[in-house]
């Protein structure tokens, strides 16, 4: 794995130029242009209707963009072998309500052609702690539960980029700091994250990079400094006119 | 391959704990032949059993095959799939599978059916029965899997697939009303070859053109 993460080190992960999106007469993105290197860690805020989670799907290659050119780790996102490399945390779990935890993430384990499936996905639900209910369906597992299961599944195949939607959505105080530590754990690791959120402070304690999107573009893009904290609500505020979570 | 077979043992497994599809299924084709069978003259109803038996299968199997995609619509888990590393085409494949083994149920029941309340000769010449009936089963699983899949993302899908479905379904359901009509007076499948043909034609576009255009036809 180390040999893996450092082959990426310093390599551009995505390169977005002038990306558009729009639905119908809806336009969500326009001349969105980003790049992002291997290892850094992504915090996008901007307000609700800005391209946060447009931009994600694009990237995860869940749609296509209707403008403009999207590579991920050089190749187009549709490509087979660069979606085997991205995990996906969005809104939805992905997972099936009907399916138990383990059931789940057998699924998904296998579907990414795994042959040492039970051991990994029985490794992630002590990871995540869901050894206990594993045989429950998801159902009936609470906010909190779904979402650490959901980032099993999103996990699972050890992505080497990782994008989150609003993750700390519905948690209590105590599963969304297990996930802020859990998101500290892969850019130790060398993972790329890219985390899209409203939540400021969580946001910034996992963040290398801070990108504020307003009306589908790039309006802001700055490097984690020590006055960032301090800086970045008066900085939202000019940009948006909101005020800051 | 495994990726299919994933995808339908994980359908199959659903559908095995809910019983949502079938169980509907055969409620539905229970009720509307119910309704055609007090509808008719009984002394012709032998003879409609051809028609009576397609356009049951056809209106029912498209409220089966929605519930295929339904199932992938709760917690989003549609993109879960379209997220995996796989021929997006698999999914296609894996799809109409779990709808033809679903739907291939559903038409036995309602073959014997037809024989209970309509007295259709589904017996005269079984092997054939079922042939026809594969054929048709085949090309309405490959056509409306595709635009299942088309019209899920749709706010208005319950109405959307069967208007886009059913004018496309009209060359297939001639055909299958045809042939069946030939093998259930005692005919071998050889003298409904001509139907036969068009039939087994209907399946090869409709489920190539599936797996083919399933990619692009799912991209956002």
């Amino acid at each position: 794995m180390a040999e893996r993460v450092s082959g990426l080190a310093g390599g551009l992960v995505v390169h977005a130029e002038s990306l558009g999106k729009a639905f119908g007469r809806s336009v969500v993105l326009r001349d969105l242009t980003l790049s992002v290197t291997a290892g850094e860690a992504l915090a996008v805020f901007g307000p609700n209707g800005a391209g946060k989670s447009t931009t994600l799907r694009l990237l995860a290659g869940l749609m296509a963009p209707t403008t403009g050119e999207l590579c991920v780790f050089g190749d187009p996102v549709a490509h087979p072998d660069v979606r085997r490399r991205i995990g996906l945390v969005a809104h939805q779990s992905f997972l099936y309500p009907d399916l138990t935890a383990r059931e789940n993430l057998l699924f998904y384990a296998r579907m990414y052609g795994f042959a040492d499936a039970e051991a990994r996905v029985d490794a992630w639900l002590e990871r995540v702690a869901l050894a206990d209910v594993a045989g429950r369906a998801v159902r009936l597992f609470s906010r909190g539960m779904e979402q650490r299961l959901s980032l099993a599944r999103a996990l699972l195949h050890e992505p080497d980029l990782v994008l989150l939607d609003e993750p700390w959505s519905g948690l209590d105080a105590d599963a969304a700091d297990w996930l802020g530590t859990m998101l500290l754990e892969l850019r130790g690791r060398g993972r790329t994250i890219v985390v899209a959120t409203h939540d400021f402070e969580r946001g910034l304690a996992v963040a290398t990079r801070v990108l504020i999107v307003h009306r589908g573009r790039v309006a802001w893009d700055a490097p984690v400094q020590a006055d960032t904290a301090a800086t970045l609500g008066s900085v939202y505020r000019e940009i948006t006119g909101a005020v800051a979570a | 391959m495994s990726a299919v077979w994933r995808i339908l043992h994980k359908d199959l497994v659903l559908e095995l704990r809910t019983r949502e599809a079938v169980s509907g299924l055969i409620v539905l084709v229970l009720l509307i032949l119910l309704t055609f069978t007090f509808a008719m003259d009984p002394e012709g109803a032998g003879n409609a059993a051809p028609a009576v038996q397609w356009v049951t299968f056809v209106f029912a199997g498209l409220m089966a095959i929605q519930r295929a995609f339904l199932v992938e619509r709760e917690n989003g888990a549609w993109y879960g799939l379209l997220l995996c590393p796989i021929d997006r085409g698999a999914i296609f494949v894996a799809k109409m599978a779990s709808n033809v083994i679903v739907l291939g149920l559903a038409q036995l029941v309602l073959l014997a059916l037809l024989a209970l309340f309509l007295g259709a000769s589904v017996l005269a010449a079984p092997l054939a029965v079922l042939f026809v009936n594969f054929l048709g089963l085949i090309g309405f699983a490959a056509l409306a899997t595709l635009f299942a899949a088309i019209s899920v993302r749709l706010r208005a899908r319950e109405m959307m697939l069967p208007l886009l479905v059913l004018p496309l379904l009209v060359p297939l359901v001639i055909c299958a009303v045809e042939a069946s009509r030939i093998v259930m007076s005692g005919g071998t499948v050889a003298s409904a070859g001509s139907w036969l043909r068009v039939l087994a034609t209907f399946d090869v576009i409709f489920s190539v053109a599936g797996w083919m255009l399933f990619e692009q036809l799912v991209q956002e």
